[in-house]
């Protein structure tokens, strides 16, 4: 820790000229997995000013949302982040059910719950393998992805899609799990128990590895409490702020699980911070598993046809479940008049989502809350006076996804 | 939801008249305050002891097209327990969601970009795409959009196929 102090620190100024370059990083750069164009303004290897500029995957998420029923919003959401797309359905799903005022059956919670840490766990192997990757280290990356592909398998067989869930939907889930997913989780969390143990002998004590990250990307906590950071970031800053402890939802207030922390915020204790969320989420699905066996049978969905229509079984053999599906897909359903704002835990941090109805099949106006775009906004703050190797950790860190920072 | 009365009382007693209306809807304890106080009242509910609104969870705009005022403006706060009890997690005390009517002729609010980092980057993308100008802010562009871009797109008027102008590269 002491030899990365006395690199980091300032050169003595004016024993030697130097002079101030721009450097353009970006918009596509090979060692940040994110599309952002960040301008540096840089005096040797020293970062003197930058400017972060986001905006490159805008595809007018709210606007579009607008134009469809409310069902039509839900694919929309998971291309907000497309690695952990069941959390976005599920946040904007909650803030409608908020409005409807619908209750979700006990299974459907523990169902939405199981899929919800599944998405969470690809996104932070995601994360903790691309940052590797992307300061040089090949071989966790393929340690981090292996698992995330077993996640994304397991997500397969709820819904059909690995990437693109469209998993939740409003009143309860697309469908139940299917058969033989108990079996394939039980030994999909083994593996990825035994992947994440040789990831951690890989890096997490690797000398380049820590160089790299210890000490880099710091901010006080009352900063980051100013830029509205929340999630990993705020967490590794020794503040133990979590959704699911904080405001339960689904069925996490019956679940035994730890917020871990870290102490200075650097990126080593995000990345140490993300490790062991991935051990508490493997902790919370072997907590589902025993009570969804036990209610194999209940319902996942509402009972009410004006909110989740009836299943196809009964919609190709009967005239009144005809009419609700037709209705219910040509017209939408009717959301009642109002406002209602619903957050969830997302792997970034406190996903949210600011819903308007004027009573008809329409959104009003759709706003997400964004966590990605609130963690970018600090990082000028995070890097500036810091050295130009420090943006890549950083960066991973910080884990922007352009797609939900941008929308 | 009685705690979202009970909040709403302590913030009518703080705010007094700059509470031009609220409601607790589903438990979302609403107020809604003139649009040229709206700095004051974030400072004061930022920095009354007993709410402590520490943090500005967001900041965003709705376009009521037709009605006067034509836009609204609503933020949502949150009152962060930042020292829990050891071992602890971190509790969210309270959320309040505040919100100002912005007229279309002058389409302007206060920044409270010094009050909040976080609102730097909202209110510029509240400019963005909604047009609403924020006084006081220290670097107001654009930012989902390029400089080029013309009109605000979530403006309800702004159909969703216009086109634009097509910008050749900058340097």
């Amino acid at each position: 820790m002491s030899e990365a102090q006395t690199l980091r620190a300032p050169r003595p100024k004016g024993d030697l000229h130097t002079e101030t370059q721009l450097l353009s990083m970006g918009p596509s750069h090979p060692a940040t997995h994110g599309t952002v164009k960040i301008m540096l303004e840089i005096d040797g290897e020293e970062i003197v000013e930058m400017d972060v500029q986001v905006g490159y995957l805008h595809r007018g998420f709210e606007k579009e949302c607008e134009s469809g029923t409310w069902y039509q919003a839900i694919p929309y959401t998971d291309r907000l982040n497309y690695n952990s797309a069941i959390l976005a359905n599920l946040a904007f799903c909650m803030a409608v059910e908020k409005l409807l005022g619908c209750e979700i059956p006990r299974r459907g919670q523990w169902v939405r719950t199981l899929a919800s840490e599944l998405s969470r766990m690809g996104d932070h192997l995601t994360r903790l393998g691309a940052a590797c990757l992307e300061l040089g280290a090949m071989t966790p990356f393929l340690y981090g992805i292996e698992a995330r592909e077993l996640c994304w398998d397991l997500q397969e067989m709820l819904c059909g899609a690995r990437v693109t869930s469209n998993y939740v939907r409003i009143g309860g889930v697309q469908r139940d799990v299917t058969p033989g997913f108990h079996e394939r989780l039980g030994r999909s969390l083994a593996r990825i128990e035994s992947l994440l143990v040789d990831f951690d002998k890989v890096v997490t004590a690797n000398r380049i590895f820590v160089d790299r990250f210890r000490n880099t990307g710091m901010l006080p906590v009352e900063k980051l409490i100013s830029y509205g950071v929340t999630g990993p970031m705020l967490r590794a800053a020794g503040v133990p702020l979590d959704l699911r402890k904080a405001e339960p939802y689904l069925a996490y207030a019956e679940i035994d699980f730890d917020v871990p922390v870290g102490s200075i915020g650097d990126n080593y204790d995000r990345f140490l911070v993300c490790q062991e969320e991935l051990a508490q989420s493997i902790r919370i699905i072997r907590a589902c598993m025993p009570v969804l066996e036990k209610t194999v049978g209940e319902p996942v969905n509402v009972a009410d046809p004006r909110v989740r229509w009836p299943g196809k079984d009964r919609v190709f053999g009967r005239m009144e479940e005809l009419i609700q599906q037709f209705k219910g897909v040509t017209e939408g359903i009717r959301v009642p008049a109002g406002e209602a704002y619903a957050a969830v835990e997302s792997p970034n941090g406190e996903l949210g989502f600011y819903i308007v109805s004027d009573g008809t099949g329409k959104p009003y106006k759709v706003r997400c809350r964004p966590p990605s775009f609130a963690n970018v906004a600090p990082m000028r703050e995070m890097l500036i006076g810091g050295m130009l190797a420090d943006i890549v950790p950083t960066f991973d860190m910080i884990n922007m996804i352009g797609g939900e920072c941008d929308r | 939801m009685a705690g979202a009365d009970e909040l709403i009382g302590q913030v009518r007693a703080l705010l007094g008249a700059d509470v031009l209306d609220h409601h607790t809807h589903l438990g979302d304890a609403t107020i809604l305050v003139p649009v040229d106080r709206v700095r004051e009242c974030l400072e004061r509910l930022r920095d009354d002891p007993g709410l402590a609104f520490n943090v500005l969870i967001d900041l965003t705009a709705v376009d009521y097209l037709g009605r006067d005022p034509r836009f609204e403006l609503v933020y949502h706060l949150a009152s962060l327990e930042l020292a829990p009890p050891a071992g602890e997690p971190c509790g969210i005390r309270r959320r309040l969601r505040v919100k100002a009517g912005v007229r279309e002729q002058q389409p302007e609010a206060d920044s409270v970009a010094l009050l909040w980092d976080a609102a730097n980057w909202f209110e510029r993308e509240v400019f963005d795409l909604y047009g609403i100008v924020f006084p006081g802010h220290p670097d107001l562009r654009r930012i989902l959009l390029y400089d080029e871009f013309q009109g605000h797109p979530l403006r309800k008027d702004y159909p969703k196929e216009r086109r634009q102008p097509l910008v050749g590269p900058r340097n």
